[in-house]
């Protein structure tokens, strides 16, 4: 393996494309985040293009591994590229960052929210949510269109509440309308917005039981770091955060295409 | 399953279901001939003892499940007040029957549902039956009997067999009445005896998947398990597992396994997702992994029956069905299963119109996990109604359980 070899892991997600590089010490080298779009393939490429500085060639990069949603969509001629789940690498991930730990990790995305958990540097077990955006990300973007706010101003006004208003629907639709009754009530729109985040949590509290060293990632956390805060509250402990949260899963399939796996 | 490995038995077994369709159009059509309508594991013995041709409503909505056409079918009866939450096999038929269409046109050529003479149910896999029975009884307007089976069964006691058996003591006497025909002792030990023989033939049939590899997996037991639930107490169904329990032994013998290369093994537990059959099997089978076993297709296994002790042994054989006990119970089962058929993964089926069948909602795969060390993966779909199935979610976990699995 010559020194300047490069691994690349893409995630490509529903919303957005996620690319790390690492070198062949495993140090991260390069990072992009590129919408995905319709097509795939032309995101994949974008993501792996960005992450790669002028200095570092695409004939560098020895080995792909790609996962997420799209996982077996992208078709990039001239390079080796393999797939594998977006649950297996994120527990990669998590076996690399945390090797000495059992770990319990949250991954809130878009769209599923996943429980995945590492007993003795094995991958245990994982669990989703149930059909229903209930725990997930679409909960905030329905709660942004109701309040007529920017999804980028919720972790501020999350962090400004003082007294966050309890919302019991589980139902992101029906949420909505009490979020809106609420509000006719005269509560305060960063009240509601807490609330959100802590029926959030509290719908992901419920999918297993959060043991051992609770590692939280996924783009949800990237954007609202509020919610980090909401689950060492309910949890009564602290939990992890990986330095870039949004790019973990794209960071166990850089490893993966590292040590050359392939199914 | 490849052309080269497929079950060759299959084309018999098209045979033998057009055969028995089609001879129960023709005795709807023949005034001298009765038609009674019976839930999966409802006397049928007895009724065949009273020479009634006996037409299995579940098969046939299972019929609109696999042909993926349930979903036209549901909303029909939803309207009709019936919750889109409970089962869809009910759903779909009498959504089917209201829109005057049947599963059995496309498949068989039949026009009409065979008209019930009765109708006789059991509820010893759940009250839905009764419901779904109870509405063919007024629009057919024709007698309606069934047994209410105790459930939740932990030791299945004298008691329990008892009341169940006095229950199909009490029915018989009622047939004598409605069929004006006297019962007759030797015809109902005849058909348990072939009962019997198909049972045990089935069993048989099933435990082959024993064998490193499996020359049949879960989904081809789906398909082949039509005979035990439709032609039981005949010898059609005895001959057919005959051959077919022939041809599997062969393929052990010569080494065909039913996926190629098999390297994993695991056991489904719950109903099969009908709509999504051939699309599970070929993933399955593209992750090598073999579905060796199933609580769905054992269930058609009665062991019991006794042509020497026949209503008792009806009894006992119709009660103790897996879906009818304990959780306890169905652990201590599922434990052996896992042993007898060296499973390595558990996939458990939450059917989200089933809770009957599913057994996700009490914390089984949880505590069976904790006890065998065996992984679990949970699938949330339905039997018939694809409108709560997410394709794509259930493929990615599928996946990543099969990676789990490899240790990747
Ligand atoms: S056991 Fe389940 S699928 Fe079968 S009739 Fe009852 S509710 Fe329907």
């Amino acid at each position: 393996m010559s020194d300047n070899s490069l691994f690349a892991g893409i995630d490509i997600g529903s919303s957005f494309t996620k690319a790390i590089l690492i070198n062949a010490e495993k140090k991260v080298v390069g990072l992009s985040v590129v919408h995905s779009g319709i097509n795939l393939r032309d995101a994949a490429y974008k993501a792996l293009e960005e992450s790669l500085s002028t200095e570092k060639k695409k004939n560098q990069v020895k080995n792909i591994v790609t996962t997420g949603f799209g996982r077996k969509n992208a078709h990039l001629e001239d390079f080796s590229i393999s797939n594998i789940t977006e649950i297996s690498c994120s527990a990669k991930a998590a076996k690399y960052l945390y090797p000495k730990d059992d770990i319990t990790i949250i991954d809130i995305g878009g769209q599923d929210t996943k429980i995945i958990k590492i007993k003795g540097g094995k991958r245990f077990s994982f669990k989703m949510n149930r059909k229903c955006a209930a725990g997930t990300g679409t909960f905030l973007e329905e709660l942004a269109l109701k309040l007529r706010i920017d999804l980028k101003e919720l972790n501020h006004l999350g962090e400004q509440s003082r007294n966050p208003v309890k919302i019991s629907s589980y139902c992101t639709v029906f949420a909505g309308t009490e979020i809106l009754s609420r509000i006719r009530e005269g509560a305060k729109v960063e009240d509601m917005v807490r609330g959100a985040f802590y029926s959030i949590v509290n719908r992901v509290i419920e999918i297993d039981s959060l043991d051992n060293r609770v590692v939280l990632t996924g783009g949800v956390i990237a954007h609202n770091p509020v919610i980090v805060n909401i689950f060492e509250e309910l949890l009564g402990k602290s939990v992890s955060v990986p330095q870039s949260p949004q790019s973990f899963v794209a960071l166990g399939a850089a490893i993966y295409a590292n040590e050359g796996q392939n199914k | 399953m490849t052309p080269e490995n497929e079950i060759k038995s299959a084309h018999e077994l098209r045979k033998i279901a057009t055969e028995y369709y089609q001879n129960l159009d023709k005795a709807s059509k023949d005034p001298r001939k009765n038609i009674a309508w019976c839930s999966s594991v409802g006397p049928a013995e007895l009724l065949l003892a009273f020479d009634y041709n006996v037409y299995y409503p579940e098969n046939h909505t299972a019929i609109l499940g696999a042909s993926r056409s349930a979903n036209k079918y549901i909303p029909v009866a939803v309207a009709q007040g019936y919750s889109p939450e409970i089962c869809s096999y009910l759903t779909s038929d009498i959504g089917a029957y209201i829109k005057k269409e049947t599963g059995l046109k496309r498949a068989y050529g039949i026009e009409k549902v065979p008209k019930p003479d009765i109708l006789i149910y059991n509820t010893n896999q759940c009250r839905d039956v009764q419901d779904w029975f109870k509405y063919y009884a007024k629009e057919f307007q024709v007698p309606i009997l069934g047994i209410n089976s105790p459930t939740f069964i932990d030791e299945l006691s004298n008691t329990h067999v008892k009341t169940v058996e006095e229950q199909i003591k009490k029915i018989s006497e009622t047939l004598e009445k409605i069929t004006d025909q006297s019962f007759e002792r030797k015809k109902l030990e005849l058909r348990l005896q072939l009962s019997l023989e198909c049972s045990n033939k089935w069993n048989s049939v099933l435990e082959t998947a024993s064998s490193i590899p499996s020359p049949l997996t879960f989904f081809d037991g789906c398909i082949h398990m039509l005979p035990a639930v439709v032609l039981r107490g005949t010898e059609i169904a005895v001959e057919y597992y005959d051959k077919l329990e022939q041809e599997l032994k062969l393929r052990i013998e010569n080494g065909i396994a039913a996926v190629v290369e098999e390297s994993f093994r695991c056991f489904w537990e719950g109903m099969p997702i009908w709509g999504k059959l051939r699309a599970l099997s070929n993933q399955f089978s593209e992750l090598k992994t073999c579905i060796v076993a199933s609580t769905y297709c054992n269930s058609w296994i009665f062991s019991d029956f006794n042509p020497q002790e026949p209503f008792r042994s009806m009894a006992k054989a119709y009660t103790e069905l897996f879906i009818n006990r304990s959780e306890s119970s169905k652990e201590k089962y599922l434990k052996k299963m896992m042993d007898k058929f060296s499973v390595d993964g558990m996939i458990y089926h939450n059917a989200r119109t089933c809770p009957n069948n599913s057994n996700t909602n009490y914390g089984m795969p949880k505590r069976l996990q904790n006890q065998t060390g065996i992984p679990s993966l949970q699938i949330d779909a339905d039997l018939n109604d694809l409108n709560v199935y997410s394709e794509e979610q259930t493929k990615t976990n599928i996946e990543a359980f099969i990676e789990q699995l490899a240790g990747i």
